[in-house]
């Protein structure tokens, strides 16, 4: 049990590039095993929370682009989403860094006001940025479908009440559209939140290099299949990490299905539950 | 291919480019696109099998057959379906290989896991040793095609028992009151109705099934992504055809090949679903 605390003190931060250097060679412990993937769902989670909370801004943008009577507004976003969700997001990586790395390597001054930081294009083909910007995309697509399904699902009489109590533009959008948009879309929106952090499983097997082995969970996982040629250990671990994450997102979704349905008498609320999801994309 | 193209250093412009995209190594690029279109048409109906399995056997009235079923059907919820395409092949191969080092090599008594080698006697190897180039191909295809099969299963699974669920209660309650034993229930009421209610979760899964054929590369199988690296990479002097980096070129004629496969699949579904919800008791059958 000592050595376990030793293992977690030594790979618990190898993913972010803290404690031993050296991934376990020999003599691999199921503790090992357990710690160095769990911390490289610290990579899953940072790509998976940024993406999707950046995704869901834009997101929306998407979604009322799309809706739009203008073509100059609604051309772009149809197409964006269609590249977007049309496309394996697997090539899209691949795609996206041969891109990134044709990019000439330049550095931008930008002036913070109390410092000034230097952005270096050379950053895209890391996989902290170049991966997130796919992936940021990729959420913002899909989300941005599900949220048009469900602007277009806004009742009309709710619009007309809003018209009648004298709402218009930002905060009829505000305070009537987008609080019924969110709670019709929340159930499909849960879903791709699920699926978020699934596809960030893909991130290291793609071009994007894993920079002094510094991965995530299954890049450990396939680490520790290959060096021990056993792959009924890491991959289950995995599993299990992936679950336990899955419930937690579903957890906190619940939650916030719950505030947003608040207002609906108790039969007409959808709760959500882990086995009534259609989990498809 | 073409006779101007013996000697590719003299020419150029677009002689140098048709030399260039008929080499053996394209040739072998286009025949990627076919395996792609192999495994679709293959792992389709798989799927259809292990889904339909696991949403019979989720429904079964035996409590251990139900729990199998529904173990199945959940696990694809909660887990990235990558990490199936990276462990269903290597532990096929591995479960393959232990049962026929059980039966023709009963002699070794060494244990097959020392430390971390996996060893099993020359006769158990899948494939042999001196089996063909080919026959190792084929293996690595269908181990992969049976991961694909699993998975896809799983999602199918879902949309089936969804969809059986959806039947009205009133049909099947109308079967049992004409004397319909349990089977026939499933095969006369059940499984003829249900088909309107799984189209659109089947027509998606179709989409997602398009999309997960590049994770082939993952399996190591030399499929469109392999060749579009292979080719795309900075070509130099020593090669026939240098060029700079151009795999960014490549893998955008593999978003236009996808994008026109998930475009072209989709108006079709499409079609189908109108054609299908005709004389149907629902909205989109009633506004027709």
């Amino acid at each position: 049990m000592q050595s376990c605390f030793q293992t977690l003190s030594d790979y618990g931060l190898r993913s972010i590039g803290y404690g031993e250097r050296l991934l376990p060679k020999a003599d691999i412990t199921l503790c090992e095993q357990f710690v160095l993937i769990g911390s490289g769902m610290i990579w899953n989670i940072y790509f998976a929370v940024l993406a999707l909370l950046l995704g869901f801004f834009f997101a929306t943008v998407l979604a009322l682009g799309k809706n739009s009577n203008l073509p100059l507004f609604s051309a772009p976003c149809r197409l964006f989403i269609f590249i977007f969700r049309g496309s394996p997001l697997f090539i899209q990586f691949f795609f996206a860094y041969d891109l990134f790395v044709l990019l000439p390597r330049l550095g931008f001054d930008i002036d913070l006001g109390f410092l000034v930081v230097t952005v270096e294009t050379r950053w895209l083909t890391k996989a902290w940025l170049g991966a997130l910007i796919v992936l940021f995309f990729n959420t913002s697509a899909y989300a941005g479908e599900i949220f048009y399904g469900a602007l277009r699902a806004v009742p009309s009489q709710d619009l007309e009440s809003a018209d009648a109590f004298g709402f218009t533009g930002i905060k009829k959008f505000r305070r009537i559209i987008w609080p019924t948009m969110l709670r019709l879309a929340w159930p499909s929106y849960t879903n791709e939140a699920i699926f978020m952090f699934h596809a960030t499983t893909l991130v290291f097997f793609t071009g994007f290099p894993a920079w002094q082995q510094k991965g995530d969970a299954i890049y450990y996982a396939s680490y520790f299949a290959d060096k021990t040629f056993n792959p009924f250990v890491p991959y289950p671990i995995v599993g299990f990490y992936f679950i336990l994450l899955t419930l937690l997102i579903i957890g906190l979704f619940g939650l916030m299905n719950r505030r947003l349905n608040k207002h609906l008498p108790t039969n007409e609320r959808k709760r959500l539950r882990f086995n009534k999801y259609n989990l498809i994309r | 291919m073409f006779s101007y193209c013996v000697d590719p250093k003299a020419i150029e412009g677009l002689m140098w480019l048709s030399c260039y995209v008929t080499t053996a190594k394209h040739m072998s690029f286009y025949f990627s696109f076919l395996v792609v279109m192999g495994l679709l048409s293959l792992a389709a109906p798989l799927a259809m099998a292990f889904g339909f399995a696991g949403a019979t056997a989720s429904r079964s009235t035996y409590r251990i057959i139900r729990s199998l079923g529904k173990g199945y059907l959940a696990m694809i919820r909660g887990i990235p379906d990558i990490v199936f395409f990276l462990f269903i092949p290597i532990a096929l191969d591995q479960a393959f290989e232990y049962l026929r080092h059980k039966v023709l090599c009963s002699d070794v008594t060494e244990p097959i896991r020392q430390g971390n080698d996996f060893v099993v006697c020359t006769a158990a190897k899948l494939p042999l040793n001196t089996a063909g180039e080919w026959v190792h191909d084929i293996y690595g295809f269908s181990l992969a095609l049976l991961a694909f099969g699993f998975v896809f299963g799983a999602f199918a699974g879902n949309v089936l028992s969804g969809a059986m669920a959806a039947v009205p209660k009133s049909q099947i309650e109308t079967g049992e009151a004409y004397g319909f034993s349990q089977s026939q229930i499933f095969r006369r009421i059940l499984i003829p109705q249900m088909w309107i209610y799984a189209l659109p979760g089947l027509s998606n899964l179709w989409m997602i099934l398009i999309k997960a054929t590049p994770l082939l590369f993952l399996l190591g199988i030399e499929d469109i992504v392999y060749w579009a690296k292979e080719l795309g990479g900075i070509k130099t002097g020593v090669y026939e055809y240098p060029h700079p980096d151009w795999r960014a070129w490549y893998f955008g004629v593999l978003m236009i090949f996808y994008l026109s496969l998930t475009y072209f699949s989709q108006s079709v579904l499409d079609k189908i679903s109108a054609r299908l919800s005709q004389g149907q008791a629902t909205m989109a059958g009633k506004a027709s």
